[in-house]
């Protein structure tokens, strides 16, 4: 068989992973070469060194894979379940209404409270705003999944907006603004611990749809008849990808595009078939937010940091505007 | 094996039985209700009333796995959503069999590669089903009910599209599927196919079951005046009995 394997493009996507971790551990603010680092880190472990590889370095490089791999698998998923090439995590609403919960959060100044207020308010958005998609969508048809998620997302947006418009202060404006734009900066330890938990039971639960997925690229008929329960697949899809997406909003804002991006571009390398593409997927979403993020700090000047976000943007966009020039080709 | 079904409006009070090793062949005007017959026999959709019975007992929705297995259903105007190559579209028919992150066994690499012979598709194997004429993609999608090795097959006009040649292969398939012990309905609008190859035909018209029985007995010029409101032009070959429409009568009169 000629089909592509899968195997040897996981482990190429692995390499890649790994190499751009390297490389984004030895990129911070200190010019401080990767291997000086390590070395440093080893020798002293109570020193300057270990200090910014552990508590500053680590942190946002493990994130920059977590986040990546979250919206990639969450894309995946969700372009295989609704069989459409545009669909991306943010359509059923989880970010919008994660970013919702952060905002709240900032807005009342519960923020400087305690840390991890920031991270906890986009996990309840996202909870409450996949909880009422799910009420809302209906029982069966994916169209009313797409309709309820248009809504949340506007509903969600406008009371965003919202909070901008009667924010306290300007600097309280600027905060959420920032915010939304997406960052990986300045995350801690516990931002990977409090994000890890739930991403992990996401990928679970939208590995285990493989299966289905595959059925599904012949119609929901005939994968009902060969035994696929729809009804089940649309909960775990709704939780697995809320999960996934609410936990990278709440950690690092909003990223955009990796979800559509990724499983598009790597979708022809295993042969079209959805439920091979999840893990692929799960790996080039962390090789892209990784070397998007160190291209944010290797563009930022001194006036600061450009954010991941407006990075995965400028990219995600011309790619968009060059898959729906391709569709049209196809379609008409 | 017994199945027996009730439906409403779309289908008013159908009982039907498929047994093993036959080959029915279920006819009728558009709208007649033969892909909802099919839909709610496949546990796709589900009847108002009634209910399917399999070997004594009564089928539920949604059908657990095991059922799933048995049965193959062939939607009408069946495809696939991604540009899959032909081989990967017919191995979609072993998913019911595996379990997740399983790759392809012998014995699955094998119905598949039986499956593809049997439709004519083995030379189409590594084409993406996206360039594919509708015939050859409508025997790609047969191929992949057959991977599945069911002994249920349920299929939805599986003969539009295909060149006569084509038509008269995958009608010998089918009986040849049914001798093997398979039990299979099959919509059908062709009356010589269902003459020739069926054993036994229900005419359906307007949800209700019209005629039920051998062709010899459905397929006469009464019944199918009052069904479809055609003449036809009856007659035996040496390859055997042919019905031809020749012309539309008025279904209301009485025939005489």
């Amino acid at each position: 068989m000629n089909t592509p394997r899968p195997t040897r493009l996981a482990f190429a996507l692995l390499l890649m992973v790994l190499g751009l971790f390297a490389v984004s551990l030895g990129n911070g603010r200190a010019v401080l070469p990767l291997l000086e680092l390590l070395a440093g880190s080893a020798a002293d472990t109570d020193g300057t060194l270990w200090l910014i590889l552990t508590s500053i370095r680590l942190p946002r490089a493990v994130l920059a894979v977590l986040v990546g791999a979250s919206l990639g698998m969450a894309g995946a998923a969700l372009q295989g379940y609704l069989r459409n090439p545009l669909a991306e995590p943010a359509l059923i609403g989880a970010s919008s209404t994660a970013a919702l919960g952060a905002v709240i959060v900032l807005y009342s100044g519960l923020s400087g409270a305690f840390a991890l207020a920031l991270p906890l308010g986009g996990m309840l958005g996202a909870a409450a705003g996949m909880a009422l998609v799910a009420m809302l969508g209906g029982r069966d048809s994916v169209l009313g999944l797409i309709l309820a998620g248009v809504a949340i997302n506007a509903l969600a947006g406008a009371l965003t907006s919202l909070a901008l418009n009667l924010a306290p202060s300007p600097f309280a404006s600027l905060e959420i603004a920032f915010w939304l734009l997406g960052s990986l900066a300045d995350r801690s330890a516990e931002h990977v611990w409090m994000a890890l938990p739930f991403m992990a039971a996401g990928w679970l639960l939208l590995l285990s749809l493989t299966r289905t997925l595959d059925a599904l690229t012949l119609g929901e008929e005939t994968a009902t008849s060969m035994g696929f329960n729809l009804r089940r697949t649309r909960i775990v899809i709704v939780l697995g990808c809320g999960l996934l997406v609410g936990a990278c909003v709440a950690v690092s804002g909003v990223i955009g595009f990796v979800g559509l991006v990724v499983p598009h571009l790597l979708r022809p390398l295993v042969g079209n078939r959805p439920g091979a593409l999840l893990l692929p997927a799960a790996l080039g979403g962390a090789v892209l937010v990784l070397a998007a993020d160190i291209a944010a700090r290797a563009l930022s000047g001194s006036g600061g940091e450009l954010k991941l976000g407006v990075v995965t943007a400028l990219v995600g966009a011309p790619f968009f505007l060059r898959l729906l020039a391709g569709l049209r080709g196809q379609v008409t | 094996m017994g199945l027996t079904l009730g439906g409403r409006r779309v289908l008013d009070d159908v009982t039907l039985a498929l047994e093993r090793s036959r080959l029915l062949a279920i006819l009728g005007p558009n709208g007649a209700g033969k892909s909802t017959l099919l839909r709610i026999l496949a546990g796709v959709q589900a009847a108002d009333y009634g209910e399917i019975t399999l070997d004594g007992s009564v089928l539920g929705l949604p059908r657990p796995p095991v059922v799933a297995r048995r049965i193959g259903y062939l939607a009408q105007d069946a495809r696939s959503v991604w540009p899959l190559s032909v081989h990967d579209v017919v191995a979609l028919g072993r998913l019911p069999w595996r379990r997740a992150w399983s790759q392809l066994a012998e014995h699955d690499h094998q119905a598949v590669l039986r499956a593809m012979r049997a439709t004519d598709v083995e030379t189409l194997a590594q084409r993406p089903i996206s360039q594919l004429s509708g015939g050859e993609r409508a025997r790609v999608m047969l191929a992949r009910v057959l991977a599945g090795e069911p002994d249920i097959i349920l299929a939805d006009e599986p003969v539009a599209g295909l060149d006569p040649a084509h038509q008269i292969d995958v009608m010998q398939l089918l009986v040849r599927l049914a001798r093997q012990g398979a039990a299979v309905a099959v919509v059908l609008h062709d009356l010589t196919l269902a003459a020739r190859y069926a054993h036994r035909v229900a005419l359906l018209l307007e949800g209700r079951l019209h005629a039920d029985g051998t062709p010899d007995e459905v397929l006469v010029e009464a019944t199918l005046r009052s069904c479809f409101g055609i003449r036809v032009h009856r007659g035996e070959t040496a390859d055997g009995p042919f019905v031809v429409p020749v012309g539309t009568v008025s279904r209301k009169v009485s025939p005489g």
